[in-house]
């Protein structure tokens, strides 16, 4: 047994170069095939790779969806975010649980089931949901939560859960998933017909600073969150020596109540990789890496198909479209489970197969990226969007949105609303058109931008979605007047502790302290001063941290705080005797008076 | 060459810069201190600890980090900062679990050190109290993640001064830990008795063993002066002092 795993790690080394940059594609691999990464594989691939034995673990410990502990031969992961707490979360894992008789984190004795939960999986629109091995499965309660136990007890197949397929490429044999696409608003990119090649053509036609200036004549933003102009940031890598660049979509949509590229990758995903052709063309690159997130692996067959389609019909590969010294191809990079991946600089650092710790910067990616070389991270809906200015022109696309935000803006709808799905608006919409759109009926507040944006109230359903006034990167939950807006809150700082990558102190341990700061005001057992300190010490993780994760982890509480803060100050009270109310004398000195076998001396 | 000289201002005093210096080297130079833990010179910036933090140009950055430009407005001093400083210095005691008044690395401690200069004398936030492991197998260093800080010298100084790999570090978030190169101990790593990894530690997470109290209390490297001092130092010295020779990178 041992000797055949060392030999199968080893070929699986091999297959990737025996690489130490692939480690994240050797790790998974090896985990999909044995269950965990155990010691013993953690020896072989160091020993095959040059990496060191502390690499290869740290790697590992990194990623959600890697263990060194053995995993069953179906790992159900049951998604724990806002979204599907509010559709019977609880009630769909406690049944699991009941069902296979073991807790979450536990794997059955029969080694035949693991239980977890895990953060978003980009099914809010549908939620409950779950993963499965990689099948994700949808609307679950606890009847289909027990029926799903039971069928897989018979056989072992996940895929063959799916009953029922969902709509457009769902249906696709090579997807062949029960997901819903739910895209419900009309616009401009999901929906316009596309013809296969126009966009690389009409790019080709003209000098790749032609194309640039295209891209910049669109004022085109990117639409993961920040805003950062994509046409500066090409003209960057364009300009940056370096004899390889690189193009990386980011497809590691990971904030939580985000799905939008879930639908773009299933029915636009040949503008996407469009996009990336165009983009490469305009910088000079060669390479193209998509990063999938892992949660997302049920789409990797059907893309790989599309990239070998596009390489049939010499849209990829040498001289694409016969433009010759013009080569690109795409590989797809699957990530492990780690949201902080999202950020660029952790994004590329996990593409070398490291732990997705961010990077300081400078150096900025678009001078020293990928392998040290120039690279440009942009979003899948801001490469969709390349292709299709390259399409219609700039001025086409300049048609929507507002002078700051030009185009349509993908959103992500979940929670109280009669149709949560995938939406595209104009940018400068007010959020209470978006409200009207999704059949939003009492809205009380809504997360705008996920947890690292803000929850707004009434008084703000008149802003505008935009870049300068209420940002978003597409997630937007809808919460109505029976909701607990701090459980929700509390929730979301669960998700920064569990998600942040540890390397800075502000982060690591700051949100650590706001959680728990806030928890003692959830249980009445806060001062007026706990709210002081959640403010200055959300100032000081915002202020402090390293990267856009810790900058806005505060968020939830300090948004919550400005425009909710009665539900604070409700909770709180003055201490009666000038000691802390949370501060329990009994349990202070029971452990002192366990092991000196004293009894404690109370006051009355 | 001269165009690559040119002022920044710290707090309002002119300082001078050189292209490619970043915050933290410019201000050392000049004798103004700007408190860090994990930045050590000799061994690469890491920005981990982000005691560094200053608003460069109205942005927070970490001065260890960042280069210098032209006219670069820097805010170290300021009431704000102090406050930042003084949260961070807090988070760092209540994430590990330090007793001062036991650990033989006090008086050299640069978190000890710290908590005296910014008047920290107990922290606001509840102690998370996490069990850390305690790693003594190796016959001259003990490891004592009770006392870590994650600040990466010890990672950074086995790789790139002793040209080994004994540190790294695993898990995320609240989790992380300080790792090393073995299937189990830090004696079955490379390590050895007088690597420079040994010599970098801010706090007493990474010790030789039988070294103890080898300095007495009290005349310890911060028993009189506060940390910094030394830095502060040479903005006295300085005056007419003729410009250092520039050597090697």
């Amino acid at each position: 047994m041992s000797e055949d795993l060392a030999a199968r790690v080893s070929a699986i080394c091999r297959e990737y170069g025996s690489d130490a940059g692939r480690m994240m594609d050797i790790t998974r691999t090896v985990q999909a095939e044995f269950g965990c990464v155990s010691e013993q594989a953690v020896k072989v691939i160091a020993g095959e790779t040059s990496a060191t034995l502390a690499d290869v673990e740290s790697c590992v410990s990194f990623y959600s969806f890697l263990s060194s502990e053995q995993q069953g031969k179906v790992v159900i992961r049951v998604c724990d975010d806002v979204p599907d707490r509010m559709a019977g979360f609880q009630r769909v894992l406690d049944t699991f649980s009941d069902e296979l008789g073991i807790q979450p984190g536990e794997t059955t004795e029969d080694g035949a089931f693991t239980l977890e939960t895990t953060a978003c999986i980009g099914l809010s629109d549908q939620a409950p949901g779950a993963l499965i091995n990689d099948v994700p499965v949808t609307y679950l309660s606890s009847d289909k939560a027990r029926e799903i136990v039971r069928e897989l007890r018979r056989h072992m197949d996940p895929r063959r859960l799916v009953h029922k397929e969902g709509d457009g490429n769902n249906a696709h044999p090579l997807i062949h998933s029960m997901v819903q696409n739910h895209a419900r608003g009309v616009g401009a990119i999901l929906y316009t017909p596309y013809n296969r090649g126009e966009a690389v053509h009409k790019a080709l036609s003209i000098s790749p600073k032609e194309v640039i200036r295209a891209i910049k004549t669109a004022r085109l933003r990117g639409r993961g969150g920040a805003g950062f102009p994509a046409g500066m940031k090409w003209e960057f890598a364009r300009n940056a020596p370096g004899e390889s660049k690189y193009v990386i979509c980011n497809a590691d949509e990971g904030e939580p109540g985000t799905f939008k590229d879930r639908v773009l990758l299933t029915e636009r995903s040949d503008r996407l990789f469009a996009g990336m052709t165009i983009a490469g063309y305009a910088i000079g690159a060669a390479h193209g890496i998509l990063y999938l997130r892992a949660e997302y692996k049920y789409l990797r067959p059907f893309l790989e198909a599309q990239l070998q389609q596009r390489r049939e019909d010499g849209l990829l590969g040498e001289n694409v479209l016969d433009r010759e010294g013009f080569d690109f191809d795409i590989r797809i990079q699957m990530g492990a489970g780690a949201y902080v991946c999202g950020e660029e600089t952790a994004l590329i650092a996990s593409c070398l197969g490291g732990r997705g710790d961010p990077w300081n910067r400078p150096p900025f990616p678009a001078i020293e990226g990928y392998r040290g070389f120039p690279t440009i991270v942009n979003n899948v809906e801001t490469l969709c969007c390349v292709t299709k200015i390259l399409e219609e022109g700039p001025a086409t696309f300049c048609e929507y949105g507002t002078r700051q935000s030009a185009g349509t803006k993908l959103l992500s709808i979940s929670g109280d609303c009669l149709r949560p799905g995938v939406y595209e608006v104009a940018f400068g919409v007010s959020l209470r058109e978006v409200l009207d759109l999704c059949g939003a009926e009492e809205p009380v507040a809504v997360q705008v931008g996920g947890p690292s944006g803000q929850l707004v109230g009434e008084g703000d359903f008149d802003r505008q979605i935009c870049f300068d006034d209420l940002p978003t990167g597409g997630s937007m939950m809808v919460f109505g007047p029976d909701r607990d807006l701090l459980e929700i809150v509390e929730n979301f700082m669960d998700f920064f502790v569990e998600e942040s990558c540890g390397y800075c102190t502000p982060c690591r341990v700051g949100n650590v302290l706001l959680r728990e700061t806030l928890q003692r005001v959830r249980s009445g057992g806060a001062e007026p001063q706990d709210l002081e300190d959640l403010e200055s010490l959300g100032d000081t993780v915002r202020k402090t941290s390293r990267c856009g994760l810790g900058q806005t982890s505060p968020n939830p509480i300090l948004s919550s705080l400005r425009n909710f803060r009665h539900l604070y100050e409700d909770r709180v009270a003055e201490a009666p005797d000038g000691r802390r109310r949370s501060f329990d004398l009994d349990r202070a000195v029971r452990e002192a008076a366990e092991i000196t076998g004293l009894k404690p001396v109370h006051d009355g | 060459m001269m165009s690559d000289k040119f002022t920044i201002y710290i707090d309002g005093t002119e300082i001078a810069a050189r292209q490619g210096q970043t915050v933290i080297e410019a201000a050392d130079d000049a004798g103004v201190y700007i408190p860090r833990l994990c930045h050590l010179p000799g061994l690469p910036p890491h920005g981990s600890c982000r005691m560094c933090t200053v608003i460069a140009n109205g942005r927070p950055a970490s001065a260890c980090y960042q280069p210098v430009s032209p006219g670069m407005v820097v805010e170290n001093e300021t009431d704000e900062m102090l406050e930042h400083r003084k949260a961070l210095i807090e988070m760092l005691f209540v994430e590990g679990n330090h007793f001062c008044m036991v650990c033989e690395k006090s008086g050299h401690c640069e978190l000890q050190a710290l908590a005296y200069r910014f008047g920290v004398t107990a922290p606001r936030f509840p102690y998370h109290w996490f069990p850390r492991e305690v790693d003594g197998s190796h016959p001259d260093v003990i490891v004592d993640r009770n006392r870590c800080i994650l600040c990466a010298r010890c990672v950074r100084a086995s790789r790139d001064l002793d040209g080994k790999q004994v540190f790294q570090f695993k898990h995320r978030g609240p989790h992380k830990k300080l790792s090393v190169n073995a299937t189990a101990r830090l004696k079955d790593t490379d390590l050895d008795v007088t690597d420079a990894a040994l010599d970098v530690c801010p706090v007493g997470a990474l010790m030789r063993k039988r070294g103890a109290y080898g300095v007495p209390i009290g005349d310890r490297l911060y028993d009189h002066e506060p940390i910094g001092s030394d830095i502060e130092g040479r903005a006295a010295e300085e005056t007419d002092a003729p410009e250092p020779l520039e050597v090697g990178p």
